[in-house]
């Protein structure tokens, strides 16, 4: 009994513990290790041990050419789908917020880029993208236009990859704009309906104002993601051609996996880490900035 | 007038174009997944032709995909079963004593890429032995699916009235008898949103299965890419792989929209 009321009020801790316990044994303790390898050198083997360098691979990345390119790719490929998906998914939203014959079918079918597997759909994009028979150029052809090489070329591969992202992703950011508009309170539409604002006034000045914290959250969301994605490159060009389209992340797998640089690979790993890390910082200041002036 | 045009006629136009445009990639690989070779390499009659079940057959007689669907499966359901095991009682726990730091903590899983952490497991488990085991596998992936159900119950937990639980504790029932037969049962709704989220997330996951998966546990993510491993693709069956890949997840999202819905907005609204 008295053991039965001990554990009653401290069950906050025997319930926390063992999820909080997994995080820390498979997040922290690796993160660590991460950290510790990337002073060393060393190719995974068995028979050298790993050797300590200091901070050479940081030094080393710092004046790899090949490094810089995934720093820039990855931050094109972030931020101009970051922005076409936010732009694009509070418009949609918008759209979707008047009662309409087969609302929820519409929103349930809208739900699906985004639930289909990233790597399994990636693989039908590089068809559509195929330059020979692929739809994406047969439709340029009878448009007469010209067709593209899309994936196969180093300037136009960017550009395909942001619109397979923007297509998966887009529906996430209106259904989370979707969701926060349930929350804003209909009174104030009527008053400003009974002033006599236009519908674009209503928008610009209640629906997008009061939508900010929800719409930053989304852009919260898909940054991190955007940041970190992998499937969708891995599987349609490796990082390829000639490294146009080699992320960080993608960058660091070829590292790790691929040449078993293990030192280099986790060196890499630490400073995409931290510009994961400052890139959220920035964004949150911005969010609460913006809260603030509310 | 003008207004009168835009909602009987634009409108529906709009919303059907953004349709077609979400859709049509999903539509295409279904297409493709009916067609031969022949059909998928020639642009005559991309919408009217004889279908082929032959792709299907290929992809289960010559690729194996039963195995890869049972791995995946095994994978998805045991992630998410154990995740809910730890991952309730955990949200219970911060949604009664306020210990949203810890909440927090579980969000960071979330923002670190995951690579920071596949080097060391990989390194660890090839130690352990425990590569191409699906041990390896699960625990990789409730890394992804614990965050998630905690995230997600949290909110949950804090709807259920505290008035509810203490009537339970002056009965004399102890917490867990609370937890498990009061609170439990008022929080399934969120307990199949969890659900339903963990396995979509842990079913489409690649890069950890990559890493830790081998021969015996490859799950379908990282199968798909056995029809690419020559230097001719198979178009057809590779449609095939991809559309028995999404079908399931695709299948969940439709049916329970309502609650997978849920699952992907929240936390965003509360911020």
């Amino acid at each position: 009994m008295f053991y039965s009321s001990w554990f009653d009020r401290h069950f906050k801790w025997f319930y926390t513990a063992p999820a909080v316990l997994f995080m820390v044994v498979m997040m922290a303790f690796p993160i660590l290790y991460t950290g510790r390898l990337s002073l060393y050198e060393w190719s995974m083997s068995s028979v050298m041990a790993p050797e300590w360098i200091g901070f050479d691979n940081y030094a080393e990345l710092m004046k790899s050419g090949r490094f810089r390119n995934s720093v820039r790719v990855t931050l094109i490929y972030t931020f101009v789908s970051l922005f076409f998906q936010t732009v694009l998914g509070v418009a949609i939203a918008l759209l979707f917020e008047r009662n309409f014959k087969g609302k929820t079918a519409v929103k349930t079918l809208f739900l699906l880029p985004m639930v289909a597997t990233p790597v399994a759909i990636a693989l039908v994009w590089v068809m559509i993208y195929q330059p020979t028979f692929g739809i994406a150029n047969h439709v340029l052809r009878s448009l007469g236009l010209t067709p593209l090489a899309w994936l196969n070329s180093p300037q136009q591969v960017l550009p395909s990859l942001i619109i397979i992202e923007v297509w998966q992703w887009t529906p996430m950011v209106a259904l989370i704009v979707m969701a926060g508009l349930t929350t804003i309170p209909s009174d104030l539409y009527e008053a400003a309906y009974v002033d006599g604002a236009t519908a674009w006034r209503r928008i610009r000045h209640i629906t997008l104002p009061l939508l900010f914290p929800t719409i930053m959250v989304a852009v919260m969301f898909r940054l991190v993601d955007l940041l970190k994605q992998i499937d969708l490159i891995y599987a349609t060009t490796q990082g390829g051609p000639n490294y146009a389209s080699e992320t960080l992340n993608m960058y660091g797998y070829t590292l790790g996996f691929q040449f078993f640089n293990m030192g280099l690979a986790s060196a890499m790993i630490i400073l995409f880490f931290i510009l994961v890390l400052a890139m959220v910082a920035i964004v949150n200041w911005i969010k609460r900035r913006g809260e603030v002036e509310l | 007038m003008k207004a009168g045009i835009w909602r009987r006629v634009g409108f529906p136009l709009t919303v059907a174009l953004i349709l077609f445009v979400f859709l049509f990639p999903i539509a295409w690989m279904l297409l493709g997944s009916f067609k031969t070779h022949v059909q998928i390499i020639s642009l005559e009659n991309i919408l009217i032709f004889t279908p082929t079940l032959e792709n299907y057959i290929a992809v289960f007689a010559k690729y194996n995909f039963l195995r890869y669907i049972l791995n995946s499966l095994i994978i998805a359901l045991g992630a998410t079963a154990l995740s809910l095991l730890i991952g309730l009682p955990a949200a219970y726990g911060i949604a009664r004593s306020k210990m949203h730091v810890l909440g927090l903590v579980i969000l960071i899983g979330r923002i670190i890429p995951g690579i920071a952490f596949i080097i060391p497991w990989y390194i660890l488990f090839s130690r352990l032995h425990l590569i191409d085991t699906y041990l390896a596998l699960i625990l990789a992936h409730m890394l992804i699916v614990l965050p998630l159900v905690i995230w997600i119950m949290i909110p949950m937990f804090e709807a259920v009235p505290t008035e509810l639980e203490e009537a339970g504790l002056i009965d004399g029932c102890s917490r867990n008898r609370v937890f498990v037969n009061l609170v439990l049962p008022i929080t399934v709704p969120g307990i199949i949103t969890a659900s339903l989220l963990s396995i979509i997330f842990s079913w489409n996951n690649f890069l950890f299965s990559l890493v830790l998966s081998d021969r015996s546990t490859k799950p379908l993510p990282v199968a798909i890419f056995n029809f690419l491993s020559y230097n001719e693709v198979s178009w057809g069956p590779l449609m095939a792989a991809a559309a028995i890949i999404t079908l399931p997840v695709m299948l969940i999202a439709l049916v329970s929209q309502r609650y997978v819905v849920s699952g992907f907005a929240s936390g965003a609204v509360k911020g």
